[in-house]
């Protein structure tokens, strides 16, 4: 086995995995504090993408325009849980489900609108757009770059929700919304301070990821499922769930792609296996999500309740 | 253990019955008319615009009618059982598949097991095989509930729709013409006339189904184990079979519709088992108003009558559409049909039937993350 093309298949999965963590971990704290099923969740990560690249084309600068996508994306959300969202968080699950496939339709056309149907490819700076060579083995600067970030998001994350008042706050939410709000915390501000946190780290994974795919409509819809299964897989409202559950997505499902044929050659002959590889590596995620609900529907981390 | 269920429900009914029987029916007689306007607005309509020669017409209606059928099919689980499941696309595209997998070897050869053009055995098949599904798939669902349920249905059938992009014989990413449609006796589907008919017929029995099975023993047990399912357990009631059943029931019912929708687009693509399909799905049944039994026709109405005139009045027509599906969730509660009901009975009444309807599918599909998951470990049978 060519070990230095495993490394790259490694580092795409972990890269992927952090992604996935970035969009998850906003989707989990809506979902286990709001009680929100927020379809809608990836559009800003759409968003952020596609602010981040043409501010890139128009200002030059990559960290500027990174910086201010950020406070963007950010007001967006704000605006959006301001004028719609803070209202959906008391419907039952369905009713928000659909309300927000409607926000979907609504973010996707009017991006369409502002910016064209077709999408962005945005320029990655010098700085980042090298390689490292540590003998055979490759690695590209930017994608150990998102690694770092995302890392040092989840970091941030875990000071903030472990070992501050406001987490200590946010983690009473996800096990008894009621019971903080009697406490007298302002549950709204909090609710719109968690929307707004969350929505800005999807936006800032679409920044990240439109150098390397490019800023389209519709890149959301794909990755909000596999977001969900994160979600699901990691335990509602966990944020410890939704990072242990995004590597283990992101690894399983870039290696099965890479590699599931191989496995499968070991013991079928070659053809079946070139066949059946694709699409079990596909559904390989769901398979895993599938099972992870039939046997321990709460999740791999759920967090405990009272 | 029904005689017990009988017993202790029977006073609270009785009681119920003739304290709102007269001001139930008087709520829900025009409403019933209104329906039946409907459905012979549908029937007859397009073929009238048909013989006065304008042909497009009896496209969409065909359209819908098979639309319609999917989403009867998914009211008698989101509705009746409060399950809202989020992957019945599936069960259209097992049900086309169905159709065009025989047509394509009876035509080219190989896979002579299934080869063939008769319609009765695309029909056997797309049924057998949808309920088959649903029979593995939602004994595995139905061990969960509320938004997990969603999730785990969308799961399989994001299955079902990589199994279809991996077919490589029948186009896979691509999709497959078929090349004849169905063959049944003294039907000839190439005629838009007799594809209509057939497609509103069963629209017509995929409704009695649906009435039947609601008012039976059967659909009455759904509709309690909606409003309470603890209470029902504690009675000796096993709703997980029932529920199992409704599950397949639905999902052959969603297969039939598949296989009339293979005939109509004349094209299998995996597209038919997006996610979005579901959503769309789902969001006809909510439309229309979910829990009344006509309520899916008026909703799958709505959504094709809406998809072709805002798309003809902008491309940008899904921003008008999303923001129609935004006001609707916040706004129009119970649906359509639970609009209907509102505007026809007086307030006593709607406390009756509608927060009966709607309310206990609310509390159904979307117990709070606290209480689901007490509710899930006394579920898991």
């Amino acid at each position: 086995m060519d070990y230095s093309i495993l490394v790259a298949q490694a580092i795409n999965g972990l890269q992927l995995g952090v992604l996935l963590f970035l969009l998850a971990s906003g989707l989990t704290l809506t979902f286990g504090i709001m009680d929100l099923v927020n379809l809608s969740h990836a559009s800003f990560y759409m968003l952020g993408a596609f602010i981040c690249a043409s501010l890139t084309l128009w200002t030059g600068s990559f960290l500027l325009s990174l910086v201010l996508a950020i406070v963007l994306t950010g007001l967006a959300a704000l605006v959006i849980e301001l004028g719609l969202v803070r209202r959906l968080y008391t419907l039952p699950h369905l009713d928000q489900v659909l309300a927000t496939f409607g926000m979907i339709l609504c973010l996707d056309t009017l991006v369409h609108i502002f910016w064209g149907p077709a999408g962005i490819v945005m320029p990655l700076p010098a700085w980042l757009n090298g390689q490292i060579n540590i003998g055979e083995i490759v690695l590209p600067v930017y994608r150990l770059m998102i690694i770092a970030v995302g890392l040092l998001v989840a970091v941030l994350l875990y000071v903030l929700v472990s070992h501050t008042r406001t987490g200590m706050l946010i983690r009473a939410g996800a096990s008894n919304r009621t019971m903080v709000s009697a406490l007298g915390v302002d549950i709204k501000l909090l609710f719109s301070g968690v929307f707004v946190a969350g929505s800005v780290c999807a936006g800032l994974a679409g920044m990240m990821i439109a150098p390397i795919t490019e800023a389209s409509i519709g890149m959301g819809n794909e990755i909000i499922i596999t977001a969900f299964v994160v979600v699901i897989i990691g335990g509602i409202g966990s944020i410890k769930g939704a990072f242990v559950a995004a590597l283990l997505i992101g690894m399983i499902d870039t290696l099965g792609r890479a590699y599931l044929d191989t496995v499968f050659a070991a013991f079928m002959d070659t053809e079946t296996a070139e066949t059946a590889a694709p699409a079990i590596s596909a559904m390989l995620i769901y398979l895993l999500m599938a099972v992870i609900l039939a046997v321990r529907p709460q999740g791999l981390f759920p967090p405990r309740l009272r | 253990m029904d005689n017990a269920l009988n017993r202790s429900e029977q006073s609270k009914l009785a009681h119920h019955k003739c304290r709102s029987f007269y001001r139930r029916h008087r709520g829900s007689v025009l409403p019933g008319m209104i329906n039946l306007l409907v459905l012979v607005a549908l029937g007859a309509l397009p073929v009238i615009a048909y013989l006065d020669g304008q042909i497009f017409w009896l496209d969409v209606a065909t359209r819908l009618v098979i639309l319609a059928i999917a989403a009867v099919s998914l009211n008698l689980v989101l509705g009746f059982c409060g399950l809202a499941s989020f992957g019945h696309a599936a069960f259209i595209g097992i049900g086309a598949y169905a159709v065009g997998i025989p047509v394509y070897h009876e035509t080219y050869g190989g896979f002579e097991m299934i080869a063939g053009y008769s319609g009765w055995w695309h029909l056997a098949l797309a049924i057998a095989v949808s309920a088959l599904f649903a029979l593995v798939t939602g004994a595995i669902s139905l061990r969960t509930r509320g938004v997990h349920f969603i999730m785990i249905t969308m799961a399989f059938s994001q299955m079902m729709y990589y199994t279809l992009v991996s077919l490589q014989e029948y186009g896979a990413d691509d999709g497959l013409s078929i090349d004849l449609r169905s063959e049944l006796p003294l039907l000839n589907l190439d005629d838009p006339l007799h594809l209509f008919g057939l497609c509103f017929a069963s629209l017509l029995g995929a409704l009695l189904l649906s009435w039947t099975l609601v008012r039976s023993r059967f659909g009455k047990v759904l509709v309690a184990a909606r409003s309470n399912e603890p209470r029902l357990k504690s009675l000796g009631v096993e709703t997980y079979r029932y529920q199992l059943v409704a599950y397949v029931i639905s999902g052959a019912m969603c297969g039939y519709a598949g296989a009339l929708m293979a005939n109509f687009t004349v094209f299998i693509s995996p597209s038919m088992v997006e996610w979005s399909r579901s959503g769309e799905l789902i969001f006809m049944v909510v439309f229309g108003g979910s829990a009344y039994l006509f309520g899916p026709v008026i909703g799958t109405a709505a959504f094709i009558l809406l998809e072709y005139f805002l798309s003809r009045f902008t491309v940008y027509w899904h921003l008008p559409f999303g923001i129609l599906l935004i006001l609707v969730v916040l706004f129009l509660r119970g649906g359509v049909s639970g609009s209907i009901a509102r505007l026809f009975s007086k307030r006593s009444a709607v406390s009756n039937s509608v927060s009966v309807n709607s309310t206990s599918v609310a509390e159904g599909s979307a117990p709070a993350i606290q209480g689901s998951s007490q509710a899930r470990g006394e579920d898991t049978p």
